[in-house]
């Protein structure tokens, strides 16, 4: 067990350090970038001066081991354009990107679960054909869409919900609502895939051939084991989602990390990107890594008992 | 002996209403794609100022030379559609074709050698998968730019992993089978197995993994236009027509509606018709 | 006294676009403390048959029967409610396959108390001591280590022993063992069937012991049922099976295991010819006739059933 976490240890930095590394080039991808910071009236000897200032006259090779090196102690230098320092900034924008994530991974399961337990005991009826016309249908929806349209039927017509900002809990359904949609279709088919698998495997029979009730058969053992799958893909759909908030973010105006990222592009705030994609790399590979240990805990085959 | 459910089970593949909806709506587009030009009304880029923000047939005062209507710059809304559908089309298909390569060729080479190489490919895998795709793509373009062939570059640089993960898993399994360990001992090269017994077994379930990629594709470029870096305006894509009608969308709600259907409608399609062929080749994903 | 187990013309059919039926006529009887054994090859519908006695077919199979009593008790028109509380109660049954018929994710002791809780009023600690008790019985040292493990940390033959210390828990009156060591080594078949044999005894229970394997039969059945094509073709106690079988597929059973000693060196192996038919919907007669040597004209309509002494019968046209 040691070993196998020690393992992945590994990955996972190699991986950081690799993204580290994409993080890196794609910024310098434009090329020169005291031509960027500086600006399009700046004069030759400007653009020499903010070179110098920011260090961008070193070779290549020595920024990025300078970046990784203070990216270690935690230090993700400052933004150009805020001014402040970006691990600050980070730290500031996450709350609202990791309530936002939570909300819909909490609303994605409460509603997949349920569906695909229901679909799969009742397997090829209409309600399981129902709830496999739905996961397609969510599927398809693209995202932005579905937030401005319910933007208008439950902020406007309807005035329930706030269409922007995150100042109350409220603020966060129908943005969470929105991230719950890309999940829900992926996480109802495996957990009613697996249900299905579960109830037609021998130690079912075996259970129903104790006399054990319908509930303990069902609950108790089949979904035990469907749910190992389920909650790994969980936790890696999370993982998505938290990458994948910069738009819901910007449609609904929440200032998560998302936005910040976003603003940072248009500004050209170099620091703040690559810091933003190293960051959600981070929690992603850290996310996989928890669904893995969950995995063990869930399935005692993998304690290497 | 165990007891199998023999129950009747739901219509598959081409007996399945659902893929032959999928089939027409991929159609539709497909058509609407290819002779666009020959079927627009007007001009999608014309600009009609006093012509702006008419509505569309179904509702009061439309005008029926602007079927759908026209946006806030004037320009005729079908047209648009049908434009729209062409760029989303091609986008879907050449950064499906991008990423298929990419994505192909490594969990072959992964699936088939095995040992270091197929460390090297899961690697690759996983940091791929750690990096946000949305974001990246986003600073790609806002830093270098929008442009088509730099759009479609990136998105295929980035979309490559079901490919390669489909692609190695499927290989690992004929791998294994009897007939080619047989052409092994007949004493065929490697390339030659590889073409001849791995692609053509693996072949039915990467064509299924192509059309969940395109209309993945779709949606991801949809995103992007509708953050406004994506495909370049004045070129009508849906997202950015989606954009462009945001500030209007409270007083003329079927102005987001009418592009945002059509991107639901085609994927929808797409997936539809992508899941009545993995049901008709058999091709559930390992 | 009514038996154990009472089946008189079991018949189970699956699907319904183009129904199979899986087993067409079979009726036997199970008394206490007897070991009967239902033998047939791969397909003959016997494990079927066994899983239908206590309602565990799968979804879209129907049974019917002119007679289905345990204890007197008729058990055909059960809800599934009512039928679970018989099952694992006073009837049990264990399957073929022990390597996949635990749950992976709970340990053996947690596996076989929930059975006693569920059917018995007792606390856990009650529950944990009979199963530490049923399991030495199987021969299991240790058990209260083993008690604390997981299904995949034992080898196939003890979690067998496990599956059958755990249809024990609730001292049942009738256990159904499904093929119980088809999956298992050579070694370890002889040693759980000598375990059944012994259980049976002390216990005094009813085994209705499901099999392929005629050696088995000869081992420890006291009565046999031989199954084809799913109908029971002929029942007797075993000596007298052995001795002097009437039904001529049961004939060529015992023609085809070679016996060392009675066979010569350039004495072909029997055999019986052709395969086992596809019996569709409407198909009357013997199933055998395509096979057998005695076959004529009206062995295509009804099949009598015939009587060749008090406890034994079988399904042919010939004479007893």
């Amino acid at each position: 067990m040691l070993q196998f976490l020690v393992r992945r240890l590994i990955v996972a930095l190699l991986v950081t350090v690799t993204v580290m590394t994409l993080a890196f080039m794609l910024t310098r991808l434009s090329g020169d970038l005291a031509i960027s910071i500086a600006g399009p009236s700046a004069t030759k000897a400007d653009i020499d001066a903010v070179r110098l200032a920011y260090g961008l006259d070193r070779p290549l090779v020595v920024q990025f081991f300078d970046w990784v090196g203070h990216a270690a102690t935690g230090d993700l230098g400052d933004s150009y354009f805020f001014k402040t320092r970006v691990s600050q900034l980070i730290g500031e924008r996450m709350p609202v990107t990791l309530t936002l994530g939570l909300t819909g991974l909490v609303i994605a399961l409460v509603v997949s679960l349920p569906l695909g337990i229901l679909a799969a005991v009742r397997e090829n009826t209409p309600f399981d054909r129902a709830v496999q016309v739905v996961a397609l249908l969510g599927q398809a929806m693209p995202s932005f869409w579905l937030g401005l349209i319910l933007m208008i039927v439950f902020g406007l017509q309807l005035g329930w919900l706030p269409i922007s900002g995150a100042d109350s809990w409220q603020s966060f359904i129908m943005p969470g609502v929105v991230l719950a949609f890309s999940a829900i279709p992926a996480l109802t088919r495996l957990t009613r895939a697996g249900m299905i698998q579960s109830m037609g495997s021998d130690y079912i029979r075996t259970a129903r051939a104790k006399g054990l009730s319908r509930a303990s058969i069902l609950l108790k053992h089949a979904l035990r084991n469907a749910a190992i799958p389920v909650v790994a893909i969980a936790a890696v759909q999370l993982g998505f989602m938290l990458g994948g908030s910069i738009v819901i973010e910007q449609v609904f105006a929440l200032h998560g990390v998302g936005y910040l990222a976003w603003e940072s592009i248009q500004k050209n705030d170099f620091p703040v990107v690559q810091s933003v994609v190293l960051v959600l790399a981070v929690i992603y590979v850290a996310l996989t890594m928890l669904a893995d240990m969950m995995n063990a805990v869930l399935d005692p085959r993998l304690r290497g008992g | 002996m165990s007891v199998s459910t023999i129950t009747a089970g739901p219509r598959r593949g081409w007996r399945s209403a659902g893929t032959w909806i999928g089939a027409i709506i991929v159609g539709i587009a497909a058509f609407c794609a290819l002779f666009a030009p020959l079927l627009v009304p007007h001009d999608p880029f014309a600009q009609d100022i006093p012509n702006r923000l008419m509505v569309p047939f179904w509702m009061e005062g439309s005008s029926p030379d602007h079927l759908l209507g026209t946006d806030q710059l004037g320009r005729d809304y079908l047209a648009r559609l049908i434009y729209g559908c062409r760029i989303s089309m091609m986008i879907g298909v050449t950064v499906s074709i991008v990423s298929g390569l990419i994505g192909i060729t490594l969990g072959v080479l992964g699936g088939f050698m095995g040992g270091r190489i197929d460390d090297a490919v899961l690697f690759a895998i996983t940091t791929r998968l750690s990096i946000p795709v949305v974001l990246v793509a986003l600073a790609v373009v806002g830093l270098l730019g929008s442009s088509l062939p730099l759009l479609v570059i990136t998105l295929g640089l980035l979309q490559w992993d079901r490919f390669a993960v489909v692609a190695r898993s499927t290989t690992m399994q004929v791998r294994n089978l009897d007939f080619v360990s047989a052409a092994w001992c007949a004493g065929c090269s490697r390339f030659r197995i590889l073409t001849r017994e791995v692609l053509p077994n693996i072949a039915s379930h990467l064509v299924v993994v192509a059309t969940l990629e395109i209309a993945l594709a779709i949606l991801l470029e949809a995103a992007l236009s509708f953050l406004g870096l994506g495909v370049p305006p004045p070129l009508p894509s849906w997202g950015l027509m989606i954009a462009e009608a945001k500030d209007y969308m409270f007083f003329s709600p079927w102005v987001i509606m009418i592009p945002g259907a059509a991107l639901f409608v085609l994927v929808l399609g797409i997936n539809l018709l992508g899941d009545g062929l993995r049901d008709q080749f058999g091709a559930r994903s390992p | 006294m009514s038996a154990l187990l009472e089946i008189e013309g079991l018949q189970v059919e699956f699907g319904r676009q183009s129904p199979t039926a899986a087993v067409r006529g079979a009726s036997f009887v199970v008394e206490s403390g007897e070991t009967h054994c239902l033998v047939g090859e791969s397909g003959c519908g016997k494990s079927v048959t066994a899983l239908s006695i206590m309602n565990l077919l799968a979804r879209g199979a129907r049974r019917r029967a002119d007679k289905l009593a345990f204890k007197g008790g008729d058990l055909r028109g059960l809800s599934d409610a009512a039928m679970s509380r018989l099952r694992g109660n006073e009837m049990a049954m264990i399957f073929q396959e022990p390597m996949t018929s635990l749950n992976p994710a709970y340990t053996v002791g947690s596996q076989m108390t929930e059975v006693l809780r569920r059917h018995k009023h007792v606390n856990q600690r009650a529950a944990t001591d009979r199963a530490a008790d049923l399991l030495a019985r199987v021969g299991i040292t240790a058990p209260g280590l083993r008690l604390g493990q997981f299904p995949h940390q034992l080898s196939g033959g003890l979690r067998q022993r496990v599956m059958i210390a755990m249809a024990l828990m609730c001292e049942p009156q009738l256990l159904i063992a499904d093929e119980p060591t088809t999956a298992l080594d050579v070694t370890v078949q002889a040693q759980i069937l000598r375990l059944l044999a012994t259980l049976q005894r002390d216990l005094g229970l009813g085994l209705l012991l499901i099999t392929h394997d005629l050696g088995i039969v000869a081992r420890i059945a006291t009565r046999v049922s031989v199954m084809y094509a799913g109908e029971v073709v002929e029942s007797a106690a075993t000596a007298d099976l052995f001795a002097a079988p009437k039904h001529p597929y049961t004939q060529g059973l015992l023609r085809c295991v070679p016996v060392p000693g009675k066979i010569q060196r350039d004495q072909p192996l029997g055999s019986i010819p052709g395969t086992v038919p596809r019996i569709g919907p409407g198909f009357e007669g013997c199933a055998f006739r395509d096979r057998c040597d005695f076959a004529d004209a009206t062995c295509a309509h009804t099949v009598p059933l015939h009587n060749a002494g008090p406890t034994h019968n079988f399904l042919c046209r010939l004479p007893a």
